[in-house]
């Protein structure tokens, strides 16, 4: 039905896809499973025509074909379900239902907007506002669209992210019904029980490669050893400190924000801790320290910093506690602005400023940083590591708290060890450290404590020194119940 | 390959880029004349006559120059700040109401300088208020600028007319020609010969000094920079995005009420419906085409000012319509805008 053969994507030096091979049968459903950044997402766009390829040959139904544009993959029955539905909210079930099509016949595809939701067991009101349904609702929608469009291949993104169980149960059904009259389905998904239930084969991405092919039954264990690398084992991670002050306090704290917000969380963070957060992306741990810092407020709950509430201002944010963004340049960084100007908006001082003001600070912080880069050079002209390095220039002494996402991404391991001892020299004998990381070896070697997320809620919280690999990977998957504070 | 690296230079090229702009406007508005048959030499030198071959002439040139620098200092704080002011007419007008209400009341005896002086003062905290409320709406109730200033022009509209029309109306009459003159005492003084006041003039430098003072040598001038570049990021620098927004939208009202006062006090003497002629939206454009820096913003307010003078002559030497200076300033514009577009596009693809 589908046949990719050494496809390679390239973005300038950047190898995201490399030689892929993946075969998918009608009446099959595949499932197509990898961390963050291992190359799914590429992958499907390619394979829906958003992105070209770089090289490599794409067989459908035997032919060969380009894919220049979706409407090219649409046309030859390829077509995609997102995470977020790309609909048009503001139109109607019907309208949306026809959206794209050639010919406007709403009479015809009234009925067969009926027809389809009657066949799959959906309740789908042709004349509702599409704003007014729910994810899952939207997502039968697009599903039914795709179908009537003549689909015979759908690739679904993490379909059952945001929708309920009674929805999932459905989609499920639906897909079940899709496989038997001989459609091709390939499953993107991070929760390896959801490939157990459907998929007869999964093909595992990892680097941009594929890394394993598995037909089912499928062995968890080494589905997830080739998704995580070659796993090794830790390298003395930090002693836990459990004795300090209460630095970070969250009770029962919801949030929104990410895939999934934050569900009532409650966690403890005290002095000496590094906590590592874990989780596939948008599972909680982006927002938790989006409003641990007070960029975004909670919706319920009652925060603590320092033993005082948290009031969500700004100006409480910057001499005892810092926050650096995964996204330097889109939520560090001042893009069009220079090195200088940012050191002097980073720390207080006169309020008149000439050319030659914060150039002294500026020059001392570039020497001391190792940053690759004059006062004068915009910041969107530096490298992503030398972006980082500049964060990090901001930190004042003394700082208590440090909340970081991703603190090492895209950094050489020279300067990733150089980040870890400036962040500890840095910080304040009574503070802390606060990380996400999607990279487990990170995790295991930075933090004295690791928390997981799944779906906004802590499914683990513990010391270093008493896990493993496995244990956290079969966490970041869902495999393991919410847990209570530590 | 090297063509086209070399042409990448040349765009980065301040200079280069200017005479691109110049040459594309004055390339497209030559077309023009010239499919209707018309020499553009002939326009230029008729727009040239009207606006700069006589003191008189000039100096009516610099009369509309005032108010077009001063709202476009207005918006160089906001759009510094990341924020389009679509309601600089409104707030020129609010500005003229504050100084009118002033200013009809006569001197009560005391010193007409400080009176004036009162009455500007007035406008800007006018304008201000009016361009706060912009500001609020989109802090406060999340309406974004665009809608509110667009809203709020017509609120100042329907609150001139109906202070024309009703309690500020003529000694027997409400007209539309506006309000009774002030006393000869406030008007703000004109040399014989003159059609600008020289204080407005110079209040009008000190403006644009203050102004590249503040946005180029303060601190709140990188804040609200830095506000604009990117409100995510401004909050880890301990910035207030909403509250740096609010200060410029204040400071960008004030600067077009005071345009606005001036109008009032120093070219009409009272209080009209049309006010505002204009200038607002004229300033929006003047900013783009200095592409948001604030050294070019005299020299082409004082070009455009020197189209919108010259253009009178047009009807009746040419009998052509005015709105050619429109056409004009559009071109320039638009020119700016591609050259300008082209430049982000060709550096993101690099």
């Amino acid at each position: 039905m589908i046949e990719l053969t050494n496809i390679h994507k390239t973005f300038g030096k950047v190898h995201a896809l490399t030689g892929v091979n993946l075969k998918a049968e009608a009446g099959t459903i595949h499932g197509i499973v990898g961390e963050n950044g291992a190359g799914k997402s590429t992958l499907m766009k390619v394979l829906t025509g958003f992105i070209g390829r770089s090289g490599g040959e794409i067989l459908f139904q035997g032919q060969k074909v380009r894919l220049d544009s979706p409407k090219d993959a649409l046309r030859l029955g390829i077509g995609m379900l997102y995470q977020e539905p790309l609909d048009f909210p503001q139109l109607s079930v019907l309208d949306n239902f026809m959206a794209g099509r050639a010919v406007f016949a709403p009479v015809e595809a009234r009925t067969e907007l009926a027809r389809l939701a009657a066949t799959f067991g959906f309740t789908l009101h042709p004349d509702n506002r599409v704003e007014e349904l729910t994810i899952g609702e939207r997502q039968q929608l697009e599903l039914l669209r795709l179908i009537g469009d003549g689909a015979r291949l759908l690739i679904l993104d993490e379909p059952t992210t945001g929708i309920s169980k009674e929805q999932q149960d459905l989609l499920f059904t639906a897909l079940g019904k899709l496989k038997t009259d001989g459609a091709t389905i390939l499953l993107v998904s991070h929760k390896l029980e959801e490939i157990d239930l459907l998929c007869d084969t999964v093909t595992v991405l990892r680097h941009g490669r594929v890394a394993a092919t598995r037909q089912r039954p499928f062995d968890r264990d080494a589905l997830l050893q080739a998704m995580f690398d070659s796993l090794p084992e830790p390298q003395a991670p930090p002693e836990p400190k459990r004795g300090g002050i209460p630095v970070l306090e969250f009770e029962k704290v919801t949030g929104s924000g990410g895939r999934s917000g934050l569900q009532k969380v409650s966690i403890t963070i005290r002095a000496g801790e590094v906590v590592g957060l874990a989780g596939i992306d948008g599972s909680g741990q982006g927002i938790f320290l989006k409003i641990a810092c007070g960029l975004v407020p909670p919706e319920s709950g009652r925060i603590l910093r320092f033993g005082a509430p948290l009031q969500g201002k700004a100006k409480e944010t910057g001499r005892t506690t810092v926050f650096l963004p995964a996204d330097r340049l889109g939520e560090g960084l001042f893009p069009g602005m220079t090195v200088r100007e940012h050191h002097l908006l980073a720390a207080p001082g006169s309020a008149l400023i000439t050319s030659a003001t914060g150039l002294t600070v500026s020059r001392r912080a570039i020497a001391t940083h190792s940053i690759k880069g004059q006062p004068e050079t915009a910041v969107e002209d530096l490298s992503g590591g030398n972006q980082q390095r500049l964060l990090l220039s901001f930190i004042p002494d003394g700082v208590r708290l440090i909340l970081m996402e991703n603190p090492t991404r895209g950094l050489d391991v020279h300067s990733a060890a150089w980040t870890w001892r400036h962040l500890h020299s840095r910080l304040h004998a009574d503070g802390a450290i606060v990380f996400a990381s999607p990279d487990l070896e990170e995790l295991m070697s930075q933090a004295s404590r690791i928390v997981v997320f799944y779906n906004g809620k802590i499914v683990l919280d513990t010391p270093t020194r008493a896990t493993d690999y496995q244990r956290l990977s079969r966490a970041i998957t869902g495999q393991i119940d919410p847990v209570g504070t530590c | 390959m090297k063509t086209l690296v070399s042409l990448g230079h040349f765009l980065y090229n301040r200079t280069a880029t200017m005479i691109l702009i110049a040459a594309l406007a004055l390339g497209a508005v030559s077309l023009l004349l010239l499919t209707l048959g018309i020499a553009p030499t002939t326009i230029a030198v008729a727009i040239a006559h009207g606006s700069i071959f006589s003191w008189q002439k000039f100096s009516h040139v610099l009369s509309l120059w005032i108010p077009l620098l001063l709202c476009s200092c207005g918006l160089l704080f906001t759009f510094r700040a990341g924020l389009w002011n679509i309601g600089v007419e409104g707030q020129i007008i609010c500005g003229a109401i504050a100084a009118t209400a002033l200013l009809r009341e006569g001197s009560f005896g005391l010193p007409p300088a400080l009176i004036l002086t009162l009455a500007l003062a007035l406008s800007f905290f006018g304008g201000g208020l009016w361009g706060s409320c912009a500001g609020l709406l989109k802090n406060r109730g999340g309406v974004n600028e665009i809608f509110g200033g667009l809203g709020l022009n017509f609120v100042a509209q329907g609150l001139i007319l109906w202070l024309i029309l009703g309690p500020w109306k003529r000694a027997g009459i409400a007209s539309m020609s506006g309000t009774d003159m002030f006393v000869k005492e406030l008007w703000m003084y004109t040399p014989p010969g003159w059609r600008v006041a020289p204080a407005a003039l110079l209040l009008a430098l000190a403006t644009f000094a203050l102004t590249a003072f503040l946005l180029g040598a303060t601190r709140f001038g990188l804040t609200v920079k830095a506000t604009g570049n990117n409100p995510l990021a401004a909050r880890l620098y301990a910035i207030h995005p909403e509250r740096t927004g609010l200060a410029a939208m204040a400071i960008g009202g004030g600067l077009a009420g005071l345009a606005g006062g001036l109008q009032a006090a120093c070219v009409y003497h009272r209080l009209l419906p049309p006010i505002s002629s204009g200038y607002g939206y004229l300033a929006l454009l003047v900013v783009m085409l200095a592409n948001y820096r604030i050294a070019p913003v005299p020299a082409i307010c004082l070009f455009f000012a020197c189209l919108a003078a010259g253009s009178i002559q047009l009807p009746i030497v040419l009998q052509l319509d005015s709105a050619l200076s429109g056409v004009i300033q559009g071109a320039c514009v638009v020119s700016a805008l591609l050259v300008h577009g082209l430049q982000k596009r060709h550096k993101g693809e690099n």
